[in-house]
């Protein structure tokens, strides 16, 4: 038995809006693959819990009028990687989360929960923000609409207040089309380990493919928070593609980044990977994208 | 904790249980349905031993609350043998490739193997190691797992037993 001090069970997102906003300090229970396993830890013992994981309405990948893509924060991993809309205009979103856990806790986690419990290993994060995510935050008062890049308020810390429910995750078409993206994640052990550290890169290039015309990179495990590095990202806008190119953006990633060391490894092993990963995901999707290096 | 009644389709038969909210899908499998192929490991959906089918997908049950169950379709290894007790072609071909020695994590194994064995497609084994990596065995080596699941999978396409 789980030691939970009360579950609540919203039947709908309407309701699950109002339970949150009577019951500030319960959690929103979406996997479980997180917060059942610190109940058993004892970290989260006790807890008032609102479970939305029966909430269809919140699951389910989506492409809008506008050509936006809608992924419903509840969406399994699996689900994300198996996803039509994902594997074509998104793929390195399907790969990323492909690389969490093992198969039965990718059945059961969630793209909503992976981003608002905050940490900098999530295996999605780094794609969401090198992908320019737009987060839907409801709450009885209504929703607001939050870029991604600014939900990140430090380790563990997301900007969610008390009484909201992250409702949707939205990509713009200008963020994923005639782009190209790579993750790469460096762990210890191939499958349920988390990362070492997690870049993923995305590239628009010029119709002559010779030129990059945005880049875009996210990191996970770089920093206190997943984060981007816009040193090195406008650096590369409007330069010809070519192995020097390449080298300085990869060292230009190190100016933003700010990895501490902890007994997976330390900050200077982190340092190397996060030049390396970058030149490697760089060099994969330039390759996707038609371009020579 | 007021229990709560689910209804849900377990290895084929319609069943209502009562269920305390708080209560995981593996206590439902084990202590009230008796359904003891389902293991308890770790507790933490760390090795796989409580792997339940639900609706076609895996998952550990032990990170799993019964009240999620309600409305769906739940295999365990139980379902797998014939009503007179038989074993069916993956657990025979664990038996004979030496792919179990204490047993613990062998239920899990046969369900995370059902996804493959139930497929008409082609799997490396690599891909085969993938979809067992939430799957621990102590005893083994997974070898013989991996042995034993690629045979069955063959011997299905071959035959023509493959459902998907
Ligand atoms: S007992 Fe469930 S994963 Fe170990
Ligand atoms: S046979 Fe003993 S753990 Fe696998």
């Amino acid at each position: 038995m789980y030691d939970i001090k009360n579950i609540y069970q919203p039947k709908s997102v309407g309701e699950a809006l109002k339970m949150k906003n009577e019951h500030p300090e319960a959690l929103l229970l979406a996997g479980g693959s997180d917060i059942l396993i610190q109940i058993r830890d004892g970290k989260l013992a006790g807890s008032d819990l609102i479970s939305i994981h029966s909430l269809e309405e919140l699951r389910g990948i989506s492409l809008e009028d506008d050509g936006t893509i809608l992924i419903k924060p509840l969406t399994s991993f699996s689900h994300v990687t198996q996803n039509p809309l994902i594997q074509k205009f998104i793929p390195a979103l399907g790969d990323a989360v492909d690389q969490i856990g093992g198969p039965q806790i990718r059945n059961i986690g969630t793209i909503g929960g992976n981003i608002c419990n905050g940490v900098t290993s999530a295996d999605s994060a780094s794609t969401l923000k090198a992908y320019d995510a737009i987060l839907e935050i409801s709450s009885v008062d209504g929703i607001r609409v939050l870029p991604y890049a600014d939900f990140s308020k430090g380790p563990g810390k997301v900007d969610l207040k008390p009484n909201e429910i992250l409702t949707g995750i939205r990509i713009l078409k200008d963020s994923y089309e005639n782009t190209y993206g790579k993750y790469i994640k460096y762990s210890i052990r191939r499958a349920m380990d988390i990362a070492t550290l997690g870049c993923s890169v995305n590239v628009r290039l010029s119709d002559d493919k010779k030129t990059i015309e945005r880049l875009r990179i996210g990191y996970g495990v770089a920093g206190p928070t997943p984060m981007r590095v816009p040193t090195a990202e406008s650096l590369a806008t409007g330069k010809l593609i070519s192995e020097q190119l390449i080298i300085d953006v990869a060292t230009a990633t190190l100016i933003d980044v700010n990895p501490r060391t902890s007994w997976r490894a330390t900050k200077e092993f982190r340092m190397q990977l996060v030049k390396e990963l970058c030149k490697r995901a760089l060099k994969a999707a330039i390759n996707q994208a038609g371009g020579t290096i | 904790m007021a229990k709560q009644l689910i209804t849900f389709t377990i290895n084929g038969k319609l069943t209502e249980s009562y269920v305390d909210p708080r209560e995981s899908l593996l206590d439902l499998m084990r202590v009230d349905l008796k359904l003891t192929s389902v293991k308890h490991g770790c507790d933490v959906g760390e090795c796989g031993a409580c792997t339940v089918m639900i609706d076609g997908e895996t998952f550990d049950s032990c990170i799993y609350l019964a009240i999620w169950a309600d409305g769906k379709t739940i295999i365990t290894t139980e379902g797998l043998t014939s009503l007179e007790g038989e074993m069916s072609d993956i657990q025979q071909s664990f038996v004979t490739e030496g792919a179990t020695q204490c047993g613990i994590c062998t239920p899990g194994f046969l369900i995370s193997s059902l996804p493959i064995i139930e497929s008409d497609k082609d799997f490396t084994r690599e891909e085969i190691k993938k979809q067992v990596s939430g799957n621990f065995c102590r005893c083994t080596g997974y070898q013989n797992i991996i042995n034993a699941i690629e045979k069955t999978h063959d011997k299905r396409k071959a035959e023509g037993l493959n459902h998907k």
